[in-house]
């Protein structure tokens, strides 16, 4: 039996009285690569944070153990001298800089005053050799694919002495070869003696590595099954990874009989604006009808929010094909102001990025997507905005002293709603709402539920885009599934399960895989 | 943020409320005290009648010039440089027609304004659409304009004087008539109180109207004392400031000038749909894209506008200063820069108001005649007023970090 490298007992953080990890333990042991799998929010990333040092000692409760002695990181600096190095999904990787400057970066060769350049490059093309990267230490990092880039991020944790790699969801956005030599390359440094731990969601992929899998779900440890144990399958995995139970978390579904089409896409295809040939949504199929709550489930980077953006007047992608029909008619919507006009909303799942301004009132924010239903020839009745607004905020029960205050000041399910708000009044046929509950507490997600079907009865369509399935179980009547930007299966609401939904991506994956 | 007069919340107690208004309006605040340090520092000689009327005809430029940099500063943060360099060359252009073509002047105040917004434009194009950054396209601007207007007038002055284009300076550097009377052994332009008494009573009006309508559909309002008082305190001012001028040469044509930019500008940040959107493309330009808005328009009209008033304040120096100087306009952009973040205006974009771009460039003016009537050496009133920039900034980002910090 190696010994353990890593211990972390009874974790405990908490985000504004949320627990994100509730007692989590987990144990690695020298030389493995340890998967680490859960739902989207389960706590995963959070813990990785704490390991590393991104949440400070002092900021969690629970104790670390790294070699037997125990931690206290103040930053990742403190953690990389240990020899913990994480890689994060968003790689950060400058673009202008050279392979070799990227890798050395704050760890630079020579002196402080004198960096020494021949070195640089020349630890840099040993250790792109190590890693099997095939490309000059000079290269411009924007000029390799994400894949390649992965690889240059692996190559600079080795330059680091590293003891434990740490990867976050590595291959969610390499295509299947890419993902396969990066695989290829942690087995062949297990055998260097690098331990790893390697978050993912691609039960192939940690069946073809892992030496053993821990699952995470509301933040708490559910289970360490290793790769010898007759549990190491993937019905177990899957069954531990969303087994949550359902209580009354949902309004009450009521049978609907939905009516005609009212937003089809057909063989819809969008690629990446910067990456060149890389298609985000691959020949994508879908049908909302009137009167109808239809989800799309997937993981994080299935194509769910390209999809839905590049509908909404183009915003999103480039080299966009397919048809378009809203109530039957092909429209083809140049900016989003066509859309809107087209009566379709999106209510974007970042609504602090892209959906509202915060430093405004909840009531200019209210009016911002319909300027001319509280203007008349482009003066704005600012009573009427006023009026137009309080009323959304009782209808929706928003909590505010007063429409006036700046949605910077409200909580963030009250901000949701005010998105929500914004869009309502807009009045659009089709709403599509993007995540329309992540980061929100319950009783506000309740009246977002709440929401959903009062816009149903007015006669409205909804399209719901969701990581958490046991919310679309909850509110829609069907739900496509949506994995590697293709859609690859549709559930009604009465067949749909987790395991079900849970199953197409796996098996989609697979199939991919060849 | 649009305007501190209809806020929706009344704190019960009227000292409380008042303190409020401090707060909302602290530059007014230092800008009174200003009045006042300079007022007991030139033995009051900066609330002489003809110095208010001077003060008046210097700032005025700057404060067209600081309402039109506000637009740009509000779609995010982009100033413009150019402005100095815009205004000299169309001041030469509006001199050679008026003295050398005899073009009639109205024409000519057309062909300036046009040409302006065609300069603006260009900026605007470069800016909105190809997404060069403002600082860059605005200083090739800066360059290319001044170096044109040099090649144009050869670098020589053209003298545009009151006695050969009489109606030109009328329009632009004149008094209204006067009618002088004496009360009390003291002599005043009738008109000019006139006037000032109207302006006064349609603003109490206007106020009072509004928060009438505003209680009668249920809206909270300011309590009535605070409502008098502050009635009572703007036309006070209005009231001290015109009778001064009606002592000296009576009330100066670009009073009106300034007052319909002013009013017009107010008006159009606040109370109308593409005003919203500059708000909302400065704060955030995403959200703005993603409820409809077209950023690119809304930069690109910023530019434009700019470009037409400077050669606003084209006109305005070039009837000041009886002719069109190869010099003209040299700093100007950065008098109005500073005059928008001293009033307040965020450096991020988003926030700001033409008030608070009057009451910086008012600040500037203040700064700038009472250093002088001190008798302080120009050298070190640009330390000051360098400082009081730095200081006002700094102000902008404190707070805009404390808002964080709550958020």
């Amino acid at each position: 039996m190696p010994k353990v490298l890593l211990e972390m007992k009874n974790i405990i953080k908490e985000f504004s009285g949320v627990r994100a990890l509730d007692n989590v333990s987990l144990s690695v042991r020298e030389g493995e690569i340890h998967a680490l799998c859960g739902e989207n929010g389960a706590g995963k990333s959070t813990l990785m944070n704490v390991l590393s040092g991104v949440i400070p000692h002092g900021d969690y409760e629970g104790e670390i153990l790294f070699d037997g002695n125990p931690c206290s990181f103040k930053n990742i600096r403190d953690s990389e001298k240990q020899g913990i190095v994480i890689i994060h999904q968003e790689l950060a990787m400058i673009p202008f800089f050279s392979i070799a400057e990227n890798m050395f970066l704050g760890n630079e060769r020579g002196t402080k005053f004198n960096i020494d350049w021949d070195k640089t490059n020349k630890d840099a093309a040993e250790k792109l050799k190590v890693v099997g990267l095939h490309e000059s230490p000079y290269t411009l990092v924007k000029d390799i694919g994400v894949g390649k880039q992965q690889l240059c991020e692996i190559a600079k944790a080795l330059s680091k002495e590293v003891r434990l790699l740490i990867l976050d969801e590595p291959t969610a956005s390499l295509n299947e070869n890419d993902s396969k030599n990066l695989l290829d390359l942690l087995l062949k440094l297990k055998e260097e003696g690098v331990t790893s731990i390697i978050i993912s969601h691609k039960i192939n992929e940690l069946a073809y590595v892992a030496d053993t899998v821990t699952v995470i779900r509301d933040g708490q440890t559910i289970e360490t099954i290793d790769k010898d144990s007759p549990d190491f399958n993937e019905d177990r995995i899957i069954k531990d990874m969303v087994g949550r139970e359902l209580t009354n978390r949902y309004p009450v579904h009521e049978a609907r009989t939905p009516g005609e089409p009212v937003l089809e896409l057909e063989n819809w295809t969008v690629f990446h604006p910067l990456f060149a040939g890389r298609k985000v949504v691959d020949n994508a199929s879908i049908t909302v009808r009137k009167g109808e709550v239809v989800g799309i489930a997937g993981l994080i980077g299935a194509g769910r929010t390209e999809l839905a953006m590049s509908a909404f007047g183009k915003s999103y992608g480039v080299q966009i094909s397919g048809t378009l029909k809203i109530g039957g008619k092909v429209e083809n919507l140049h900016n989003v102001s066509e859309a809107i006009d087209a009566g379709l909303a999106y209510v974007t799942e970042d609504r602090k990025g892209n959906g509202l301004v915060l430093s405004e009132s909840i009531a200019i924010n209210t009016t911002m997507a319909k300027m001319s239903k509280v203007s008349n020839h482009g003066v704005i009745d600012k009573d009427k905005e006023l009026e137009v607004a309080e009323d959304y905020r009782k209808l929706l029960r928003t909590k505010a002293n007063s429409v006036s205050d700046p949605v910077i000041s409200l909580s963030g399910g009250n901000q949701q709603k005010v998105l929500l708000s914004k869009w309502m009044f807009a009045d659009p046929d089709i709403l599509i709402l993007d995540e329309p509950t992540r980061g929100i507490d319950v009783g506000a997600k309740y009246e977002i539920y709440l929401s959903i079907n009062e816009l149903i009865k007015a006669g409205k369509s909804v399209l719901v885009i969701s990581s958490d399935m046991s919310e679309l179980l909850g509110v829609t009547d069907r739900i496509y599934v949506m994995n590697e930007g293709r859609i690859v299966g549709e559930l009604s609401q009465k067949e749909a399960t987790q395991e079900k939904i849970m199953a197409m991506i796996i098996k989609s994956d697979s199939e991919m895989a060849g | 943020m649009m305007d501190g007069v209809n806020t929706n919340k009344a704190p019960k107690n009227t000292l409380a409320n008042i303190g409020n208004m401090a707060k909302k309006n602290t530059m007014l605040i230092v800008l009174a005290l200003v009045i006042i340090f300079f007022t007991v520092g030139t033995d009051g000689i900066i609330l002489n009648p003809g110095n208010i009327t001077s003060l008046i005809m210097q700032t005025s430029y700057v404060i067209v010039l600081a309402v039109g940099m506000l637009m740009c500063i509000l779609t995010g943060g982009n100033i413009d440089l150019s402005v100095g360099s815009v205004l000299a060359l169309v001041s030469v252009i509006a001199a050679k027609l008026l003295v050398e073509v005899k073009m009639n002047v109205f024409l000519v105040i057309i062909i300036a304004l046009l040409l302006g917004g065609l300069i603006g434009a260009f900026h605007g194009f470069w800016i909105a659409y190809i997404r060069i950054p403002a600082f860059i396209v605005t200083l090739a601007g800066m360059m290319l304009w001044r170096g044109l207007q040099l090649v144009i007038s050869d670098a020589k002055a053209i003298a545009v004087t009151s006695d050969k284009n009489p109606l030109f300076t009328s329009i632009f550097n004149s008094f209204i008539p006067n009618i002088k009377v004496t009360l009390f052994g003291i002599t005043f332009d009738i008109v000019c109180m006139i006037i000032s008494i109207l302006a006064a009573a349609a603003i109490v009006f206007l106020m009072t109207r509004s928060r009438a309508t505003r209680k009668s559909k249920g809206f909270e309002v300011a309590s009535k004392g605070i409502h008098i008082f502050k009635c009572v305190l703007i036309s006070a001012v209005i009231l001290f400031f015109t009778f001064l001028l009606s002592e000296d040469r009576g009330f100066p044509f670009m009073l009106i000038i300034l007052a319909v930019i002013l009013v017009g500008y107010s008006y159009f940040t606040s109370k109308t749909v593409p005003g919203r959107y500059l708000y909302a493309v400065g704060s955030n330009e995403k959200a703005a894209k993603m409820s409809g808005v077209d950023t690119n328009k809304i930069l690109f009209g910023a530019y434009t506008n700019m470009g037409v008033l400077s050669a606003v304040a084209a006109l305005i120096c070039v009837a000041r200063f009886a002719s069109a100087q190869p010099t003209a306009g040299e700093g100007y952009e950065m008098d109005a820069i500073a005059s928008c973040f001293i009033g307040g205006a965020s450096a991020y974009g988003g926030t700001g108001t033409v008030i608070g771009a009057l009451v910086g460039a008012l600040f500037m003016g203040v700064l700038n005649n009472g250093m002088s009537m001190m008798g302080i050496d120009t050298n070190a009133q640009r330390v000051v007023k360098g400082l009081v920039l730095l200081a006002a900034v700094l102000f902008d980002i404190l707070s805009q970090k404390r808002r964080k910090a709550l958020a």
